[in-house]
């Protein structure tokens, strides 16, 4: 019963999420001001975790390729794996945790010391002033810092493979491109735009219906970041089958 | 046509409950305008239910509320946001916006519901502090660098900042000590008057509720059980008024 009527209640707020997502009035200056949130302040720790994914991938891949002389497929297996699951995965993972905890946070907060409410009485609609803009930051920036993350994750195969492994670094570009395919590159943007809505969305539902006080604000920031991680690797089944299931 | 008698606020047989809770119990209570009207009460009895039915932030399981003869409960999402223009709350924490300096929260409800330039509204902001005696250096602070008593000066003049016809006040002297708690009131019940506005309060501060209305209402089991006006009220004769007013521990009323 419980279930249900979360469930409703999700589905509530998601169709009112969207719904404000298109109707006036707008918020640009927060909406910008999440896109900086989100979008840049970002960049280092998606940067650092593509980047290592990347070197990790080349190695790991080499070493598992040698065993029947296939060593020249890494660079193909890195840019693959890279643009079409470790990118958009590990971007939205990582804006999960780092930027779903601070909504979460931050809404759960105004829940509890009734500045949500306040808002309300200030005739200021909550979901168009603090729902809608970070939705839209959400799909907006994810797919700009996972198209960055793939980059700076092939980057790092790259660094393995001519430094490490002996490559050749203009057979290894050559590789790079030879096989990549636009659509490679699309859903995984696809992925991101996906991921940023989750994500944003689950900090907004669980810091707008936070309550207890700060031990409710803890419980919705761990909700939200658990939720939206779940959600996250079940819709990237979902995409990945879309795109590639045939 | 309207009857000159009519009240502003007229609340009849309010209902809430919150699961097996019932809070309100068909209450009714009428505000008269121009007045300012104290609902007593010890804690838990449903006073902040009470104001945020009337407000809208929660809407009652029955019962009815009318403001100037008009239906307001049920109304839709949208005519609702056009009557809060119509309202002013100061909320028991303040609830400022911990994000915004003080001169944008409390010209905030101009620039957001009423869309008036910014630069306008900073004006007026700038002048409602003044009002309740806070400077243009406190007008670039962030609540968070502000006193309680600070704070809810500014909250206060958000509250009164597009000058509405209504106010509310829920435990407008809570967690404050005493000199600032008659500051406050003070500068509520000159609010008030400057406005010529309608006020509600809710608290259990005896001392804040004779200082600030002219009429007080006790809310006890769900119901408004006695209402008088302010001066009557440590002669209520009432068992329960009297009880919860010189704060004897014996009486009708049990903790707990």
């Amino acid at each position: 019963m419980n279930f249900l009527a979360a469930t409703g209640r999700l589905s509530s707020f998601t169709a009112a999420a969207i719904s404000h997502c298109v109707r006036p009035p707008f918020y640009p200056r927060i909406l910008f001001q999440q896109i900086i949130e989100i979008g840049f302040y970002s960049l280092p720790v998606v940067g650092l975790t593509t980047l290592f994914s990347g070197m990790v991938l080349a190695l790991q891949s080499y070493t598992g390729f040698a065993r029947f002389s296939a060593e020249g497929a890494v660079a193909t297996v890195v840019v693959l794996s890279v643009t079409r699951e470790l990118g958009p995965v590990l971007a939205g993972l990582m804006v999960a945790g780092r930027v779903g905890a601070s909504m979460a946070a931050e809404i759960g907060t105004m829940r509890v010391t009734e500045q949500i409410d306040a808002l309300t009485t200030l005739s200021t609609n909550p979901f168009k002033y603090l729902v809608a803009p970070r939705i839209l930051a959400g799909i907006l920036s994810l797919p700009f810092l996972v198209l960055v993350g793939d980059i700076i994750g092939v980057f790092g195969g790259y660094i393995i493979g001519v430094y490490k492994l002996g490559f050749n670094a203009g057979t290894y570009l050559q590789r790079t491109i030879e096989f990549l395919e636009p659509i490679d590159v699309i859903s995984g943007l696809v992925k991101a735009a996906a991921f940023g809505f989750l994500v944003a969305l689950m900090g907004c539902y669980h810091g707008y219906w936070s309550n207890r006080g700060a031990q409710g604000v803890g419980a919705a920031t761990t909700n939200a970041v658990v939720s939206a991680c779940i959600l996250i690797l079940i819709s990237n089944y979902g995409i990945t089958a879309l795109f590639f299931g045939n | 046509m309207r009857d000159n008698c009519e009240p502003k606020i007229r609340i009849r047989g309010l209902n809430k409950s919150f699961g097996a809770n019932q809070v309100l119990r068909g209450l009714d209570l009428d505000v008269q305008a121009g007045e300012s009207v104290a609902v007593i009460g010890g804690s838990g009895t449903g006073k902040s239910v009470l104001l945020k039915c009337v407000i809208g932030l929660l809407e009652p399981d029955a019962g009815t509320i009318e403001l100037d003869g008009e239906t307001v409960t049920g109304l839709s999402k949208t005519s609702r946001e056009a009557m809060m223009a119509r309202f002013g709350l100061l909320f028991q924490g303040s609830a400022l916006f911990d994000s915004i300096p003080v001169l944008d929260n409390v010209a905030f409800g101009l620039v957001s519901a009423q869309q008036m330039p910014k630069q306008r509204a900073q004006a007026i902001a700038l002048d409602k502090l003044a009002q309740v005696g806070l400077d243009e250096d406190v007008a670039v602070m962030y609540p968070a660098e502000l006193s309680g008593g600070m704070r809810k000066r500014v909250a206060l003049a958000r509250t009164i900042a597009s000058d509405p016809d209504i106010l509310l006040f829920d435990e407008p002297t809570t967690g404050l000590d005493p000199i600032m708690g008659d500051v406050i009131d003070k500068l509520i019940v000159n609010c008030v008057h400057d406005l010529a506005a309608t006020a509600l309060t809710i608290t259990h501060d005896m001392d804040s509720a004779k200082r600030i209305s002219n009429r007080i209402a006790m809310l006890y089991g769900g119901r408004i059980i006695w209402s008088g006006p302010a001066v009557e009220v440590d002669t209520s004769g009432d068992p329960v008024v009297d009880q919860f007013v010189h704060g004897h521990v014996k009486g009708p009323i049990t903790s707990g």
